[in-house]
């Protein structure tokens, strides 16, 4: 059931947005799907193109196994359905960049069947979107419309390049839950290295299939948004395609099934031209490939080398370390990331270190636009700087400004915490003497404010401030706390 | 019918020889027609004479990099790639 | 140039003995076949010589063979079907569509037999994408048989590979390369006296040949002799990684297998094979095939293949639907002719209009109409059921029986333009071949006899996949018996 949160309001009264996602995700491998063309990404026009790739007269395609076995890998980290026995067809159409008139496919028996993946919404919620499967095929060249008045280019480096193509089920219902929903695909198959997951290189895109419909009626007719390549535009594009629609409906027109195109410039889809004519694809075997098997242990094999998944690994660091849902979330979110936590907080607190690496570390590499990976910090230097804290040597305050000096440009950057505190002198002081002289003087300093403490015990707070401005911040808090109430002959809350 | 389907095969056939073209293409469909005769109830379809295992390659590049050959014979070419008439998405 | 000294008329065999004992040159043998290819423009069967490759190979064949270091096939001058690729020499399948194609590449066979020594004098006419039992319908026009009846009418050399079958029989070449899709080698070979051999389906490298329909093209040789044929065979087949559907098995020694003895054989006769209105000397001529193996030694046994009747629908599906997606990439983008059009769509249409002809148009909307929406499962998928019905009927035949014998074709050489005005007629060409082909198995044409007019025929022996020895075997015991020596006069010789 769709939550009341997820309904569009329009002028007829409600309505429900239907998703489904077909993801294209770009096969990790060296060669092509069915040739030995390289894959990298950037190569000069047309030099990563084999004879096949070109479909030049006679070329024949052979399948690249490691195609085969991350298909079955992604298929495992899906919970899904392996097929043993799977058939590649011919999908037959025209276009500048098909070189083969057709591309290679499966359409009647995937490699993959149904599987699930859970996604994690906003508050912490858990909701399971089906997959209906996964198959594997040729991605196409690409055609370039902007170069030239009159003419467009073809460039075939991507020609043959090996895709994985994963559907879901139309479980989706905001565009909230379908970026969730490719977030975690993309984490999973990062996880399992199968795909990098790199958007902005057309690594991983998406066709996204949206309806809408009166809550409880028949699913509506849908249009697919082609290509989409971020997961920004593919919660603009459902958001601006749910409300076109709802408004074509309102308006007393019908909803054409068609292929749309997402433009982020304006923010809006439109109907493809070129992508008009009805399809008719002429699916058949591909005779130049025979039936794809494998056998049981092959499946086993694999299975056997599967990491731990976002899932496994959420469940654990909130079982094993207690974190919140939410921050576990947060931490598994990339394996990387999760790696560089786990080395962070082994031996020490990890509620303490979770925060840090979240609020510190997570916070700075955002805002310096770099990944894990550039981190000027490294993780046994978080764990270093929680070690400060807990043993007291510094405050959680001191220790925000250590972080600074570790994370930013300068001549602390990457140095251990202990040396900058060592060196800059910014141990915590707590000697309870010399703590309580600078209580003293504050409040021999302030005898008006010490009448107005004793009437309203929260100015109490004023009083620790001001010990703390006095000594630069290093006084043990809580000590100058439990002083300053001491002396002010206030309670204890 | 033949224009639907030349249109799917990107044949262009001049308006006049449909209707001949038509009734070839009955003649044949006709003479294909027999087959509705075999009873073939759960004959698994034969899609080629081989019954042997798909046979592989490993991921390795072992081919690429010669544009040039590429590009050799494109009967319209610019700045190291194919040219085709304008496309409109 | 007195009979005897025209090495044109040495086979296969005996111009490679001729060469290793040194009785002439490889220079000499390719000249004497240039001479001749250059004064046979009447036949059309070249459509593109290329004597200066020739020569530059065969001088380097007399170097090996001076030195001793002469290969299977050194110094031997054969001719391509237009459908093998050759790197550097213009190859288009004998369509408008290919224009002036020159691949970068070569195919695996004719790789395999430049390796061997062999040399090219040419591609050969072929019909358009090997679509057609007359070659008539090659960009390049007709070739014409060399064979002619007494009223000079101009004959076809049967198809699709007539430039092959015309070149052999007119001693063009010692041999030549074809492919056999529906009957393409064998009915052609029918046709002009020659022998031609389809090999098991995988048995030769699909790499690089021009493909038709790709779960039933094989290559294979046209040659004079099975002894030629097997020759030949040895060198053009082989297991290539490039092609999925190629065996991984060894490749015999073909022409070893040539003992001559055929002592226990069982060769099937499929009573199917009796059609309506076959040609009363076609039907004595198989009779006495069948009396001929049997004086061999061979025992003749009645076998069915209750499924004969539906081999030619269900073929007239698969392989156009087949080559209805192997000729997609004729687009006009990256190589090939282009016709301007309004827009990409419209070039394409503009392009495949005027590049594609008549017969292949009309195959290629046959295709794509069988696997359209609404239309696949009771064409296609009807079409790969029965097609596996044909196979299992010579699967239960070849537990009573070694090999198949049949007549090769329903008739001699017909006359130009006979068969155009009706396509499905030239289609029942295909009756005795297209089987073959569907069940993936090797057979071989052999001459056997002249029709009333002075016309070769031919008889078709089947063998079991990859039992090509066998079937060679049987093949040139058959040829013995029937001790074919006539030649067509040469009507077109312009020299």
């Amino acid at each position: 059931m769709t939550e009341k949160t997820n309904l569009i309001a329009g002028v007829t009264g409600d309505w429900e947005i239907v998703i489904g996602l077909e993801v294209h995700a770009q096969v990790t491998s060296d060669a092509k799907l069915f040739s030995g063309a390289a894959t990298t990404f950037g190569a000069e026009p047309n030099t990563q193109v084999s004879l096949v790739d070109a479909a030049m007269p006679g070329m024949l395609p052979v399948i690249n196994w490691k195609c085969v076995e991350q298909a079955v890998r992604t298929g495992l980290g899906l919970k899904a359905q392996i097929n043993r026995y799977s058939v590649f067809d011919r999908k037959n159409y025209f276009y500048p960049d098909l070189p083969q008139g057709y591309q290679i496919s499966q359409y009647l028996q995937p490699i993959v069947g149904e599987g699930e993946i859970e996604i994690d919404l906003e508050g912490g919620a858990v909701k399971t979107v089906g997959i209906e499967r996964l198959h594997l095929e040729q991605d196409a060249g690409k055609s370039l419309h902007d170069q030239h008045p009159d003419l467009s280019f073809v460039d075939l480096n991507r020609s043959g390049v090996a895709l994985m193509e994963i559907v879901s089920r139309p479980d989706m219902h905001s565009a909230g839950e379908a970026q969730a929903y490719v977030k975690k695909l993309r984490a999973i198959l990062r996880y399992l290295g199968t795909c990098d997951g790199n958007m902005e290189q057309g690594s991983m895109r998406a066709d996204v299939n949206v309806s809408v419909r009166k809550p409880g009626d028949e699913l509506g007719t849908r249009c697919e948004i082609k290509n989409v390549n971020s997961i920004r535009f593919i919660g603009q594009a459902i958001e601006h395609e749910a409300r076109r629609q709802i408004d074509v409906i309102e308006d007393g027109g019908k909803i054409n099934q068609e292929t749309r195109l997402f433009d982020p410039k304006r923010g809006e889809t439109r109907s493809m031209r070129s992508k008009e004519e009805a399809h008719d694809y002429r699916y058949f075997p591909d005779p130049d490939l025979l039936p794809l098997t494998f056998s049981a242990e092959f499946v086993d094999d694999i299975a056997r080398t599967l990491p731990e998944l976002p899932d496994d690994k959420k469940k654990r660091f909130m079982d094993d370390y207690g974190l919140s849902a939410y921050d576990a979330g947060v931490l598994v979110s990339e394996a990387e990331n999760a790696d560089f936590f786990e080395l962070a907080a082994k031996g020490r607190d990890a509620k303490a270190t979770a925060n840090m690496v979240i609020g510190s570390v997570f916070a700075g590499l955002n805002k310096a636009g770099l990944t894990i990976a550039d981190s000027p910090v490294q993780a046994e230097q978080v764990g270093q700087l929680v070690d400060l804290i807990s043993d007291q040597t510094i405050s959680s305050r001191i220790a925000k400004d250590v972080f600074d000096l570790m994370f930013d440009e300068g001549s602390d950057q990457g140095r251990d915490p202990s040396d900058i505190v060592e060196e800059k002198g910014l141990k915590q002081v707590t000697d309870t003497g010399a703590i309580e002289a600078a209580v003293d003087a504050v409040i021999a300093a302030n005898p008006d404010k010490v009448e107005q403490a004793k009437a309203k015990p929260k100015m109490a707070g004023w009083f620790v401030g001001q010990v703390m401005q006095s000594t630069g911040g290093k006084a043990n808090p809580q000590a100058v706390n439990q002083l300053v109430l001491a002396k002010l002959g206030i309670e204890d809350q | 019918m033949v224009r639907r389907i030349a249109g799917l095969a990107r044949i262009q056939v001049a308006e006049e020889k449909l209707p001949g073209l038509a009734r070839e293409l009955s003649a044949i469909l006709g003479f294909v027609e027999q087959l509705s005769e075999v009873d073939t109830q759960g004959v698994h379809p034969y899609t080629s004479p081989v019954e042997t295992q798909i046979k592989a390659r490993a991921d390795e590049v072992t081919d690429g990099g010669y544009p040039d050959d590429i590009l050799a014979n494109a009967p319209e070419k610019d700045d190291g790639y194919f040219a085709v008439p304008k496309v409109v998405e | 140039m007195t009979q005897d000294s025209d090495l044109t008329r040495l086979t296969l065999a005996q111009a490679r003995d001729g060469l290793r004992a040194k009785s002439f040159s490889a220079q000499e043998l390719t000249r004497s076949f240039i001479d001749r290819v250059a004064a046979s423009d009447k036949l059309n069967a070249y459509i593109l010589a290329t004597p200066e490759l020739a020569l530059e190979a065969a001088t380097r064949s007399d170097k090996r063979l001076a030195d001793g270091d002469a290969r299977p096939l050194e110094g031997l001058p054969i001719g391509v079907k237009d459908l093998f690729c050759t790197s550097g020499v213009r190859t288009t399948a004998c369509s408008d569509i290919l224009g002036d194609f020159t691949p970068t590449y070569e195919s695996k066979v004719t790789e395999n037999l430049w390796q061997d020594g062999a040399l090219m004098l040419g591609k050969l006419n072929n019909d358009e994408f090997a679509m057609g039992s007359s070659n008539e319908t090659s960009a390049f026009g007709p070739c014409i048989n060399p064979w002619q009846t007494d009223d000079k009418t101009p004959l076809v050399p049967g198809g699709s590979s007539g430039g092959s079958s015309a070149a052999v029989a007119a001693r063009l070449g010692l041999a030549a390369t074809a492919t056999d899709t529906g009957g393409s080698i064998r009915q052609p070979a029918a046709l002009t006296g020659t022998v031609g051999l389809k090999p098991t389906y995988g048995r030769c490298s699909r790499w690089g040949i021009v493909a038709f329909a790709s779960s039933l093209d094989q290559a294979g040789p046209i040659a004079r002799t099975v002894r030629d044929s097997a020759i030949m065979l040895t060198s053009m087949a082989g297991h290539d990684a490039r092609d999925t559907t190629s065996a991984d098995i060894s490749v015999p020694d073909f022409e070893a297998a040539l003992t001559g003895d055929i002592r226990g054989l069982r060769v099937g006769v499929p009573q199917e094979y009796r059609v309506d209105a076959m040609p009363s000397e076609i039907e004595t001529l198989w009779q006495q095939g069948m009396d001929w193996m049997r004086d061999a030694g061979a025992e003749i046994v009645d076998v069915s293949l209750p499924h004969t009747k539906y081999a030619l629908p269900a073929y007239y599906i698969i392989a156009p639907a087949e080559a209805s997606s192997n000729l997609a990439r004729y687009d006009g983008v990256r190589y090939g002719a282009r016709k301007p059009g309004a827009d990409i769509d419209d070039m394409y249409a503009q392009t495949r209009g005027a590049g594609f002809g008549e017969e292949v148009q009309r195959r290629l909307l046959i295709g794509t109409y069988a696997l359209s929406a609404g239309y696949y499962d009771a064409y296609y998928l009807k079409a790969l059921q029965v097609r596996r019905l044909i196979a299992q009927d010579f699967e239960k035949a070849y537990e009573k029986c070694d090999v198949l014998l049949t007549p090769t074709t329903p008739s001699a050489a017909f006359a130009l333009d006979k068969a155009q005005a009706d396509p499905l007629e030239m289609y029942l060409n295909d009756v005795f071949t297209v089987t073959v082909n569907l069940a993936g198995l090797p057979g071989i044409s052999v001459p056997a006899g002249l029709d009333a007019n002075g016309l070769p025929l031919g008889l078709q022996l089947i063998g079991k996949a990859f039992g090509e020895e066998e079937l060679l075997r049987a093949a040139e015991v058959l040829e013995t018996a029937a001790g074919f020596s006539s030649e067509p006069t040469e009507w077109w010789n312009a020299s």
